[in-house]
C-alpha cells in the first residue's frame, strides 16, 4: 500500500483510464482462457494479478486521486479485479479437474491381472458337510462327540451286540489290529463312540458321532475303506421311533432342503431293534423318478435316496453299556459323509474326494 | 434270494395282474430290500428248432463258424419264405437233429437286444441260436441249449419245431431278487418269502410244509442207524439236535430231473446238475432246510456227528483237501470215517455219482454258532452254512427229509426204506412275557391290544391267553430271532407299515452345550491354514514300513513304534501313521506329479502312538456295563491317538506376473504357518533351531508354547527325504500337535488396556555370532526393555566384512509407549540402553 502521493504526476494517473483498465481485464480475461495448464495458469496470475500487473499498478495509482476521483476509480479498478480474480478462480478449478481426472485417466491399470499373488486355500468338503451337520444337530441342542479311530474290538462289535459269530460280524470287512486276538480293530462305524458316550455319561444323551471309520472295501467309484460317517445317539425317558423320524425329517430338511421328507423300511441292524432303513425323498427330482422325461439319475427313478440305517437302540445295547432299559430307551442312526457329499454336490467318482487332489477341494471353498 | 412270481403264486395269492415289481414292493414294506427284477424282458419269436444241416466254415481269424439250416415250423414259412431257417452259430456243441432253442428276427433278448436278420460272415443270418448265458437263464456261456440234454430225452420227445420256448423254459417268468438280512433266515426258502408276502398284502398262505400237503411217515424202529456225539458243544449247545437219515434204494440216478423242478433252480440261480442234487437243492429252496444226499454203498453201517479231531483231514466236495479244528463239527460213519463238515460240505468220497443207487437223505438241524465257525474258519460260505447260521426251522426237518424221499421215488425210479430214525434232541422253546404296551410306548403309534395279538400270532407266535396287558408269546419254530420286546415291536410296527410312524421332533430336556473349545480350535486352526493359502486334503493312514528310513528316522526313534494291521490293504502299507506326513508328503507328490507346480497342502487328523508296545483289549461279557477295572482296562489298551495337522508346499508361495517375480515358498513361510496357527488360537509360540528327521538339520524350527512344551516342528525337509520320496526340491513341511494347542488354550484372555499415549520408535543394530538366533536377541530385548515396549521388529540381516566372519548384524525397530505418559525422549533411550544392555549380557550382542 502506497502513502499519499504528494508528488502528483498526471502522466501516471493514465494508468486509471477507463479504456486502459478495461484493456488490461481483456489481455487478463484472454490470457487466462489461453493457459492449458496449472503451470501457464501460474504465469497468467503472475503476470495479471502480480504486484506489476496493470491493475496492480493501476490500484496503487488510486491513491494519489483526489478524492473526488478515488470512489470511481477505486471502484472502477476494484470491479476489473474481481472479474480477473473470478476468471482465474474459475480456470484454475477447470484445470485441477482436468489435471485430476488426466491422472485418474492415466493410473488406470488393467484390474483383470490383478489375480491374488497368494492365492486362499481351501477345506476339504468332507470336513466342511461334516461341520456342517454337526452345525445342524448343535442347533437342535445336541453335542458332538469323539472318540478313537483305532478301537477296542468289544467296543466296535460285542457291546454292539455283534457277538463274535454273529453274521454281521463277518460282512463288516474290518481291519484287525496285530498281534492275533490283540482285541483291536480299525472301527468300522461310529457306534463305539456312542457306547463310550453311554459308559461315560448318564442319560439324557444326545450326542452326534462323526468320525473316520474303515473297511476292508476296494477303492472305487462309489467305495472306499477309509471313509466318514456321523451317527447319532439319543438315549432319555420316553424316546420313540417318531422322534427318530422327526429327528431325520428335519435333518434332511436342513442339509438338503425344505419340503424333503424321510421314508423308513423294515431292516436288520444288530445294534437296533425295531431296525429302519433310512430313504429321502429324491430333491432333485421331486420323488417322481423322472427328470426332463429320462429316468433320474441321482435316484435311479425310484424317486427315493438311501441314506443310511437307523433304529431304536437295541436293548442288549444299552444293558452293555449300563444304561436302565426300565427308564430310558433311545435311537440311533447312522449316515456316511461322502455319500452326503456326493449326492449334494454331484460328485461323480470316489476317487476325486479321496485322493487328495487340492483341484477337489478348491472348487468349494470354506463353507458349503 | 430269488423269488420266481410263478412259485410264489403256489404258496399264496398273488393278483393276476401283479407284476414282479408289485411283489417287490409289498415285500419291501416289510423288510424284504428288492435287490433286482429278473426275466420277463424277453419277447418272442423264440422257438424250438430242430438243427438240419451244419456246414463249418473256416474263418480268416482262426474261428470256424458254423452255416445251419434249422427247421422252426411255420415260423419259418412265414420269414423266409417256405426255406428252413439259414443261421450262423458260433456254438459246436450240437449236430444235425438236435432240438435248440431259435430266437427269430424281431425277438428280444435280455437286455433289450433286438434280433434282426443281419449279414455276417457272408451269410445273412435269420436270427440266432441261443446258449442258456443270452436266455438269462445262468451264467453258461460254453454252447447253445440242446433241449435234449438240458430237458432230457423224454419231455424233448415231445417237442416240434416252431413251438414257443418261452413258456417252455419259463422265460416270461418274473423273478424278484431280495436281500435277506441276517435275522431272517427262514426267508432264504420260498416258504419263508410267501409268508411275508402274505403277511404284508393280507392274501392267503399255503404252507408247503404243512402236513396237509405234504403228509409225513412216521419215524420207526429199524432204520437206517443215527449216533450223535458231541466232544465240544459251542456255547454248551450241542452241535446236533436233530437228524433224520432216510434211505431211498435204487434210484436211477442218472435220470434228469424233471423239467419244471430244472426251470424252478434255474430261476432260483441254481445250476441244474443231476437228480439227487437237484432234488436235495429243490426242497432246500421251498422248504429252507438244507439237505445232504449220501451214496449209501459208502457208508459202513450207521451216520453221525461228532467233533474232528485234531490233524484230521477231509476232501471236501469242492475238491480242497481241508485240515480240520477239533470245534468242527463233522458227520461220520459208522467206521468214524468223516463224510461231511456238518452244515457245511460234504465230502469227496461219499458224495452221489453216476454209479450210486442207494441214497442216503441226511435232514439235520445243526447249531448256527457251530455251523458259523466251521464256515468262516474254512472260508466256505455254501448254501448251507449261510441257511444254518441265520437259523433253520427245527420243525420242518421231517417234512424236508420227506419231499426229498417222495421226489426220489417218483423221478428217480427209487424205493423207501419203510423205517427212518429221527434223532430229536430240540430243546423246548421258552415262551417270554410281552407287555402289548410296548409297541404304542416304543414307536409313539397307538397300537390297539387286538391288533398287537393278531399281528403275533399272524407271523406265527403262540399267545398265552389272559386279559391282562403281559401275554406269554412263543415264537415260531422258524423265528429263533424273536427273543425279546423289542422284536416282537418291530413285528408289529412292520405289519402295520413304517409309513405310519410320525414325525416328531424329540426336544432336549436341556439345552446343549454347543461344540466343545477343542472342537472349535481345531476349526479354527483347519480355518487358518486354509486362509494362508493350504488346501485341506484326506489320505489313508497306512504306512509302509521303508517310510520311516527314508524319512530319515534314527533307530531308536518313537515314531518307529508303529500299531500294524494283521489284514492291511496293501501287504506295502500295513502300518498306522505315526504322523500325519507320513501320508501328507505322498499326496503332494501325487499333486505335483498332475501337473500342480505350486502346491500347498493340510490335512488334519489322528495318529497313533505305538510306543506303548503290543496291547491287547479285555473282551467282557455284554449282560451289563463292564465292571471298573474291566472298563479301565478296556480304555487302557487303545493305543494314544493325538490329533496333528501337517502341512507341505513346494513351488511358489507368491505368484509371478506383470506385479514382479515370484516368491518361492521357503522355510520361514513353514516357521510362519506354525505362528500364524498359534496366533489364531491365542497363543504366542516360540520359535528355536532343531534337529529333527525329515527336516533340514540346519532349516528345522521347533515350535513350542511359552513354557517350553513342543507343540511341532516346521521347516524345509532334508534334501536327501526330497529325494528319497521325489519331492520337489526345497519342499517344506510343518506337522503341530493340535492336542497341545487345545490343552493350552480354552482359558480367556485377560486384555490389556490400550494406551493412547503417542508410540516413540527406535533403532538398533546389534552384532552377534550366527550361532545365536534373532528369537534370543529378541527376547533379551524385551526382557531388558520392560513393560514400556510395545514392539520389536527384525527389520534388516546383514552379514559381511563390516562385522566380520562368522557375525551377523541384526536391525531392529523398536515401538515403546507407555500407557500412563508420553514417554521423553531421554526415557525412550534410556528404555534402549537397557534393552541392548540385556541383549548384550544374553547373547553377546554389540551395539553398531
Ligand atoms: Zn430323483
Amino acid at each position: 500500500m502506497s502513502g499519499p502521493n504528494t508528488q502528483y504526476d498526471p502522466v501516471e494517473v493514465a494508468a486509471l483510464d477507463p479504456e486502459a483498465i478495461e484493456q488490461a481485464v481483456t489481455d487478463a480475461l484472454a490470457a487466462i482462457a489461453a493457459a492449458t495448464t496449472l503451470e501457464d495458469l501460474k504465469t497468467v496470475r503472475l503476470a495479471h494479478q502480480g504486484e506489476k500487473s496493470p491493475l496492480a499498478l493501476a490500484n496503487r495509482e488510486i491513491g494519489a486521486l483526489p478524492p473526488s476521483a478515488k470512489a470511481e476509480a477505486g471502484k472502477r479498478v476494484g470491479q476489473a479485479r474481481g472479474r480477473v480474480g473470478q476468471a482465474l478462480k474459475e480456470r484454475q478449478a477447470a484445470l485441477e479437474t482436468e489435471r485430476d481426472e488426466r491422472i485418474l485417466v492415466e493410473e488406470a491399470v488393467d484390474v483383470t491381472v490383478r489375480v491374488p499373488r497368494r492365492p486362499l486355500g481351501a477345506r476339504h468338503p468332507i470336513s466342511l458337510v461334516s461341520e456342517r451337520v454337526e452345525d445342524i444337530f448343535v442347533s437342535m441342542g445336541w453335542e458332538i462327540a469323539e472318540g478313537p479311530e483305532l478301537e477296542a474290538e468289544w467296543l466296535n462289535f460285542d457291546a454292539l451286540n455283534i457277538g463274535a459269530d454273529h453274521p454281521a460280524r463277518q460282512e463288516q470287512d474290518t481291519f484287525f489290529v496285530e498281534p492275533a486276538g490283540s482285541g483291536l480293530v480299525l472301527r468300522t462305524h461310529t457306534s463305539p463312540v456312542q457306547v463310550r458316550t453311554m459308559l461315560e455319561h448318564e442319560p439324557p444323551i444326545y450326542v452326534l458321532c462323526p468320525g473316520k471309520v474303515f473297511r476292508t472295501d476296494d477303492l472305487d467309484a462309489t467305495h472306499t475303506p477309509v471313509f466318514h460317517q456321523f451317527e447319532g445317539l439319543v438315549v432319555d425317558e420316553g424316546i420313540t421311533m417318531a422322534h427318530l423320524k422327526g429327528t431325520l425329517d428335519a435333518f434332511v430338511q436342513r442339509l438338503f432342503g425344505d419340503g424333503i421328507e424321510t421314508r423308513l423300511r423294515p431292516n436288520y441292524f444288530p445294534f437296533t431293534e425295531p431296525s429302519a432303513e433310512i430313504d429321502c425323498r429324491c430333491w432333485v427330482c421331486g420323488g417322481s423318478g423322472v427328470l426332463d422325461g429320462q429316468s433320474c439319475r441321482t435316484c435311479g427313478g425310484t424317486g427315493w435316496i438311501e441314506l443310511g440305517g437307523s433304529g431304536m437302540v437295541n436293548q442288549r445295547v444299552l444293558r452293555a453299556a449300563g444304561v436302565d432299559t426300565d427308564r430310558y430307551s433311545g435311537f440311533a442312526f447312522g449316515l456316511g459323509i461322502e455319500r452326503s457329499l456326493m449326492l449334494r454336490h454331484n460328485v461323480g467318482d470316489m476317487h476325486d474326494i479321496v485322493e487328495g487332489d487340492v483341484r477337489f477341494s478348491q472348487q468349494f471353498g470354506m463353507e458349503i | 434270494m430269488y423269488a420266481p412270481v410263478s412259485w410264489l403264486r403256489e404258496l399264496t395269492d398273488v393278483p393276476a395282474d401283479a407284476t414282479g415289481a408289485d411283489v417287490a414292493a409289498t415285500l419291501v414294506r416289510v423288510g424284504l430290500e428288492e435287490e433286482g427284477l429278473h426275466g420277463g424282458d424277453i419277447q418272442g419269436p423264440l422257438v424250438v428248432g430242430r438243427v438240419l444241416t451244419v456246414e463249418p466254415e473256416p474263418q480268416k481269424n482262426g474261428k470256424t463258424i458254423n452255416w445251419c439250416t434249422v427247421d422252426v415250423g411255420q415260423h419259418g414259412q412265414m420269414l423266409t419264405e417256405g426255406k428252413p431257417q439259414e443261421i450262423v452259430c458260433g456254438a459246436h456243441n450240437f449236430g444235425p437233429g438236435d432240438l435248440v432253442v431259435v430266437v427269430l428276427p424281431g425277438g428280444v433278448l435280455p437286455g433289450g437286444f433286438e434280433i434282426s436278420a443281419r449279414k455276417t460272415y457272408g451269410h445273412v443270418s435269420n436270427g440266432m441260436i441261443c446258449s442258456a448265458a443270452e436266455l438269462g437263464l445262468g451264467e453258461d456261456h460254453s454252447g447253445i441249449i440242446v433241449l435234449g440234454e438240458l430237458l432230457g430225452p423224454e419231455a424233448a420227445a415231445g417237442l416240434k419245431p416252431g413251438d414257443d420256448a418261452i413258456e417252455l423254459l419259463g422265460l416270461a417268468d418274473e423273478v424278484v431278487e431280495v436281500n435277506v438280512t441276517p435275522d431272517r433266515g427262514y426267508c432264504f426258502s420260498m416258504r419263508g418269502i410267501a409268508r411275508e408276502y402274505a403277511l404284508s398284502s393280507g392274501a392267503a398262505y399255503r404252507d408247503p410244509a404243512d402236513p396237509a400237503a405234504l403228509p409225513v411217515d412216521a419215524p420207526g424202529e429199524g432204520g437206517y442207524a443215527v449216533h450223535l456225539t458231541d466232544e465240544a458243544p459251542v456255547d454248551g449247545r450241542a452241535g446236533c439236535d436233530r437228524y433224520i437219515a432216510r434211505v431211498v434204494r435204487g434210484v436211477d440216478t442218472t435220470a434228469t430231473s424233471p423239467q419244471w423242478m430244472q426251470k424252478r433252480l434255474t430261476q432260483v440261480g441254481m445250476r441244474p446238475i443231476s437228480l439227487a442234487v437237484d432234488v436235495t437243492n429243490y426242497v432246500m429252496m421251498l422248504l429252507g432246510q438244507p439237505l445232504h444226499a449220501f451214496d449209501l454203498d459208502t457208508l459202513s453201517g450207521s451216520v453221525g456227528t461228532r467233533r474232528a479231531r485234531a490233524g484230521e483231514k477231509l476232501t471236501t466236495l469242492d475238491d480242497v483237501e481241508r485240515a480240520l479244528d477239533p470245534e468242527d463239527l463233522l458227520i461220520v460213519d459208522g467206521a468214524d470215517t468223516p463224510l461231511a463238515i456238518a452244515g457245511v460240505m460234504g465230502g469227496a468220497t461219499s458224495e452221489v455219482g453216476e454209479s450210486t443207487t442207494n441214497v442216503l437223505i441226511e435232514a439235520a438241524h445243526f447249531d448256527q454258532v457251530s455251523v458259523a465257525r466251521s464256515a468262516r474258519r474254512h472260508r466256505l460260505s455254501t448254501e448251507a452254512s449261510r441257511r444254518f447260521e441265520r437259523g433253520v426251522d427245527p420243525d420242518v426237518t421231517a417234512a424236508a427229509a420227506q419231499l426229498a424221499v417222495d421226489l426220489l421215488v417218483e423221478h428217480g425210479g427209487g424205493t423207501a426204506d419203510p423205517a427212518y430214525t429221527d434223532v430229536d434232541h430240540r430243546p423246548a422253546r421258552q415262551p417270554f412275557d410281552f407287555d402289548v404296551t410296548l409297541p404304542t410306548r416304543y414307536v409313539g403309534l397307538d397300537y390297539p391290544r387286538e391288533e398287537v395279538l393278531a399281528t403275533l400270532r399272524a407271523i406265527g407266535c403262540e399267545v398265552g391267553e389272559g386279559e391282562g396287558n403281559v401275554v406269554s408269546v412263543l415264537p415260531a419254530s422258524w423265528r429263533p430271532d424273536l427273543t425279546d420286546g423289542p422284536e416282537l415291536v418291530e413285528e408289529v410296527a412292520r405289519v402295520r407299515g413304517y409309513d405310519q410312524i410320525p414325525s416328531v421332533l424329540p426336544q432336549p430336556k436341556s439345552a446343549g452345550r454347543g461344540l466343545t473349545h477343542g472342537q472349535r480350535i481345531r476349526r479354527v486352526v483347519a480355518t487358518t491354514l486354509a486362509q494362508q493359502g493350504l488346501s485341506e486334503v484326506l489320505s489313508y493312514p497306512f504306512v509302509g514300513a521303508g517310510l520311516f528310513d527314508k524319512l530319515g528316522y534314527a533307530s531308536d526313534d518313537p515314531r518307529r513304534a508303529v500299531v500294524t494291521l494283521s489284514n492291511p490293504l496293501s501287504d506295502e502299507a500295513p502300518l498306522m501313521r505315526t504322523s500325519v506326513l507320513d501320508t501328507l508328503l505322498e499326496t503332494l507328490r501325487r499333486n505335483v506329479s498332475r501337473g500342480q507346480r505350486d502346491v500347498a497342502v493340510f490335512e488334519m487328523g489322528l495318529v497313533t502312538d505305538g510306543t506303548g508296545g503290543p496291547r491287547t483289549a479285555p473282551v467282557p461279557g455284554v449282560a451289563g456295563r463292564p465292571d471298573d477295572a474291566t472298563f479301565e482296562a478296556l480304555y487302557a489298551a487303545v493305543p494314544p491317538q493325538p490329533r496333528h495337522v501337517a502341512y507341505a508346499a513346494a513351488g511358489d508361495a507368491e505368484r509371478g506376473g506383470p506385479w514382479g517375480p515370484a516368491r518361492p515358498v521357503d522355510t520361514g513361510d513353514a516357521v510362519a504357518w506354525a505362528l500364524t496357527v498359534g496366533r489364531a488360537v491365542g497363543l504366542d509360540l516360540q520359535v528355536a533351531p532343531a534337529e529333527r528327521a525329515p527336516w533340514h538339520p540346519g532349516r528345522c524350527a521347533v515350535i513350542t508354547l511359552a513354557d517350553g512344551t513342543v507343540v511341532g516342528y516346521a521347516g524345509e525337509l532334508h534334501p536327501k527325504v526330497v529325494a528319497a520320496l521325489e519331492l520337489p526340491a526345497r519342499t517344506v513341511a510343518g506337522e503341530l500337535d493340535v492336542d497341545v494347542l487345545v490343552a493350552a488354550t480354552g482359558t480367556p484372555v485377560d486384555a490389556v488396556a490400550l494406551s493412547t499415549y503417542p508410540v516413540a520408535h527406535t533403532d538398533v543394530a546389534l552384532v552377534v555370532d550366527e550361532a545365536v538366533t534373532a528369537a534370543q536377541v529378541e527376547e533379551a530385548l524385551r526382557a531388558g526393555a520392560g513393560d514400556d515396549l510395545e514392539n520389536v521388529l527384525l527389520f534388516d540381516t546383514y552379514r559381511g566384512d563390516q562385522v566380520g566372519e562368522g557375525r551377523k548384524s541384526l536391525a531392529y525397530r523398536l515401538t515403546f509407549r507407555a500407557n500412563d505418559r508420553t514417554l521423553t525422549t531421554d526415557e525412550v533411550s534410556a528404555l534402549r540402553d537397557r534393552a541392548v544392555a540385556e541383549a548384550a549380557s544374553r547373547t553377546g550382542a554389540v551395539q553398531r
